[in-house]
């Protein structure tokens, strides 16, 4: 019996989806093959992208040796943003953690003016992220669009109890939305279903949420693996946008990642890691360190 | 691609028609069928000829190769897997994590390695991880100096070995120290193996297999089958984590998709070769757990890139069809009394293992109701039905809780406070507050709480 390599081909590719505006504009996705699987037919037009994560308000309970690489600049998100991409950053993911109704509960208004201040100030897109709250979003998230206008902003999460009024928004301020649902791709089908009866889904990027490594990591993964599957492998058209994994937090927050350096770089670069090679398009990171080291060990020689 | 029934019953006696009833089916075809769903074997057929049988034999064995390597009782297991993604169905044989020792190190560092496999053990959800192997490697060039190595860890460590060594007669005297412990011999590449194959012969272990492709691998396996040699561990000479990607996917597909025989065996990675330094080191081991790889080996670790890599592989051997979990029940976290709070949550192990905790570290005695919701997280959980007024109210009536306690007042986990209402109106006469939407955050929680529901 002969070898012959088992080059696989594919019906199917990934919507390619442009965030930012003129010369800030990065294009994501467009896969037609799956992630990392150069031997095989098809193309992988874009790579992945590395985000870095900025907050609105000074973070607490951040390990000091995550905390470090931005210790002078945590007060003012518009020198953190830069200093992200300074480290390598190839977008800026700036989360509204003040607009918390637990929390400090920033008026929409205020949240919109320190968007437009950060998105004026960096030479990449901006990933805007919600506090998560899904009726304050939904005030929160139309004024960023309004406000920044044009910009072409990557905003979320929209999901299926506040998606219409987040798209609406973003359909009229020219911005793509990033659509949420919690580790499940029918719910994840549903709400592109309904998405895409207003919105153009080749402005839509999915959010299937990320565990972090050893706190149900596994289940990320395999969401993101049977999405590429059915979008790129069966052609399904609600599987085929580009996914964005959204860990940081998820990392930074387990007792391993706060028990040493080291370890937390490592906890966060195998999340990374792991969730690349499932197939997401972008990973929100952290630590620099992280940055750099995953896109050192994935360099294609 | 698994062989089927009808394929089989044409090789059986007088091409399946004989129908003797000797291997107790009522036909050839019956045995036939239950021979290709694993529920009969082939000695029961007793008009087989060996040829035929042999052939049978093979279409009928696992489409890898399941190996041990090291003593009973202490052995790793690697390679029978069915599948290629874990979603379609779950890997079977976590990837093996091997220590490398060189004979140049000095004794100290060899002490060191030796206490170190021992000693990072891991309790994590109810299960200990661990390093599996340890690999000793022959770079001296004095072949009684590797000897001296080999019989101190066999002294010291009661667990399985890799030998790695280019010079073959090192290779096999040192085999010779450790044989019944099943060592995997390492390598057997396309220069040595006619040699080898006598030498092997003289006591059968476990082999690794080196060539400098995928394709280069084929003679070699084929050569050694013929000897009746098949404990086999491939090595496709991948010389950086694309081409690892590329070959172990190459050597999965063939084997899962195709049937290739001369590919059907579990893998070896090296991580120790490929990669600078250590954290590139481990993360390039991590790519290789997911990437199909049956044992990987480092140079080193530490606890800070022990934990993590174990941790992920856990994590992808994980069956996804049964989620670890833990039994619905009430618990008890420390010795609640008559007045303590009742919290309630889903049975994921990992959800039950990080609220208890979380409890007991605020010490605040409490009552913890584990509500079963097929292993899933909180919010998962409520997504699919599994966690919602209507079900879990029934669970609180049937756990015993009312009779343990005067409390009725039941804290629900803040990530479905949507539930409150729903909840309230299928269990009247229990108020319901919202608690911390994550499980850090329930020390700040409970003593307030608690505090309340005594006055």
């Amino acid at each position: 019996m002969d070898y012959k390599a088992p080059v696989e081909s594919y019906s199917g590719s990934v919507r390619e989806v442009t965030i930012g505006q003129g010369s800030k504009a990065v294009k994501i996705g467009g896969e037609s093959k799956l992630a990392y699987n150069f031997f095989d037919e098809g193309s992988i037009p874009n790579p992945p992208r590395f985000a870095l994560e900025v907050r609105d308000t000074e973070p607490d309970n951040w390990a000091p040796w995550v905390l470090e690489p931005y210790k002078d600049v945590v007060s003012d998100p518009v020198k953190w943003a830069q200093k992200c991409v300074e480290y390598g950053a190839e977008m800026v993911c700036l989360r509204l953690a003040s607009t918390d109704p637990v929390g400090k509960d920033a008026s929409p208004k205020e949240a919109a003016e320190a968007v437009k201040k950060v998105a004026d100030a960096v030479s990449v897109p901006l990933i805007v992220y919600g506090s998560g709250d899904d009726k304050k979003d939904a005030e929160v998230l139309p004024e960023v669009a309004a406000t920044c206008s044009g910009q072409n902003l990557l905003l979320g999460p929209a999901l299926k109890e506040n998606y219409e009024v987040i798209a609406k928004a973003a359909q009229e301020h020219g911005h793509t939305v990033i659509a949420q649902t919690p580790l499940d791709i029918n719910l994840m089908k549903e709400l592109n279903i309904k998405l895409s009866k207003t919105f153009p889904p080749e402005r839509v990027v999915i959010d299937p949420l990320s565990s972090g490594l050893g706190y149900g990591m596994e289940y990320s993964f395999t969401i993101m693996e049977r999405t590429k599957h059915t979008g790129v492998m069966f052609k399904d058209a609600m599987t085929q946008m580009p996914i964005i994994a959204d860990l940081a937090e998820e990392c930074w927050k387990t007792k391993e990642a706060k028990a040493s350096k080291e370890q937390g770089i490592l906890w966060e670069s195998m999340t990374a890691l792991s969730l690349l090679l499932a197939g997401a398009n972008i990973v929100v990171l952290r630590h620099p360190e992280t940055l750099g080291l995953v896109r050192e060990i994935l360099k294609q020689e | 691609m698994a062989v089927k029934g009808t394929d089989i019953v044409k090789k059986l006696p007088e091409s399946g028609k004989k129908n003797c009833k000797e291997c107790g089916f009522p036909t050839c075809f019956a045995f036939a069928m239950k021979l290709a769903s694993g529920g009969a074997t082939l000695d029961k057929c007793p008009y087989l000829a060996p040829n035929v049988k042999e052939e049978l034999e093979d279409a009928l064995a696992p489409a890898i190769k399941l190996v041990t390597i090291g003593p009973d009782g202490n052995a790793l297991q690697v390679g029978n897997e069915e599948v290629i993604y874990r979603h379609e169905k779950t890997y079977f044989h976590p990837t093996g994590v091997a220590l490398l020792i060189s004979d140049k190190e000095d004794d100290a560092k060899v002490d060191q390695k030796i206490a170190k496999i021992k000693d990072l053990q891991f309790d994590v959800v109810g299960l200990t991880l661990k390093a599996d192997l340890l690999a000793l490697q022959y770079e001296s060039g004095d072949k009684a100096k590797f000897e001296a190595l080999v019989k101190k860890v066999c002294q010291n460590w009661d667990g399985g070995l890799v030998i790695i060594s280019d010079d073959l007669d090192v290779l096999f005297s040192a085999r010779d120290i450790c044989a019944d412990r099943k060592p995997l011999l390492y390598p057997i590449t396309k220069d040595n193996i006619e040699k080898a194959i006598p030498r092997i012969k003289e006591r059968p272990t476990p082999l690794g297999v080196r060539a400098s492709s995928v394709e280069e691998l084929v003679p070699l396996t084929t050569r050694l089958k013929e000897e009746k040699l098949d404990e086999l561990v491939l090595d496709p000479g991948s010389s950086n984590l694309m081409e690892v990607i590329r070959d172990q996917t190459f050597i999965r597909r063939s084997a899962i998709k195709q049937s290739f025989r001369p590919l059907g065996y579990p893998t070896i990675g090296f991580p120790c070769y490929i990669a600078k330094d250590g954290l590139k080191e481990v993360l390039t081991a991590a790519a290789m757990v997911i990437k199909y790889t049956s044992i990987v080996v480092l140079s080193d670790f530490e606890e800070y890139t022990l934990r993590p890599l174990l941790t992920l592989r856990l994590n992808i051997y994980t069956d996804p069809r049964m989620p670890l979990s833990v039994e619905e029940k009430l618990y008890e976290v420390g010795e609640p009394d008559k007045n303590a709070p009742v919290l309630i949550t889903t049975n994921w192990a990992l959800t039950y293992f990080i609220v208890s905790a979380e409890v007991e570290s605020s010490k605040v005695p409490s009552f913890l109701l584990v509500k079963d919701a097929e292993g899933l997280g909180v919010l998962t959980a409520w997504a699919a039905g599994k966690f919602t007024g209507d079900s879990i109210a029934p669970f609180v009536k049937r756990s015993g809780v009312e009779d343990k306690t005067n409390t009725r007042t039941l804290v629900i986990p803040g990530k479905v406070a949507r539930i409150k209402g729903e909840l309230e109106d299928a269990l009247p006469g229990w108020e319901i507050v919202v608690g911390p939407r994550e499980a850090s955050e329930i020390p700040g929680f409970l003593p307030g709480f608690a505090a309340k529901l005594k006055s």
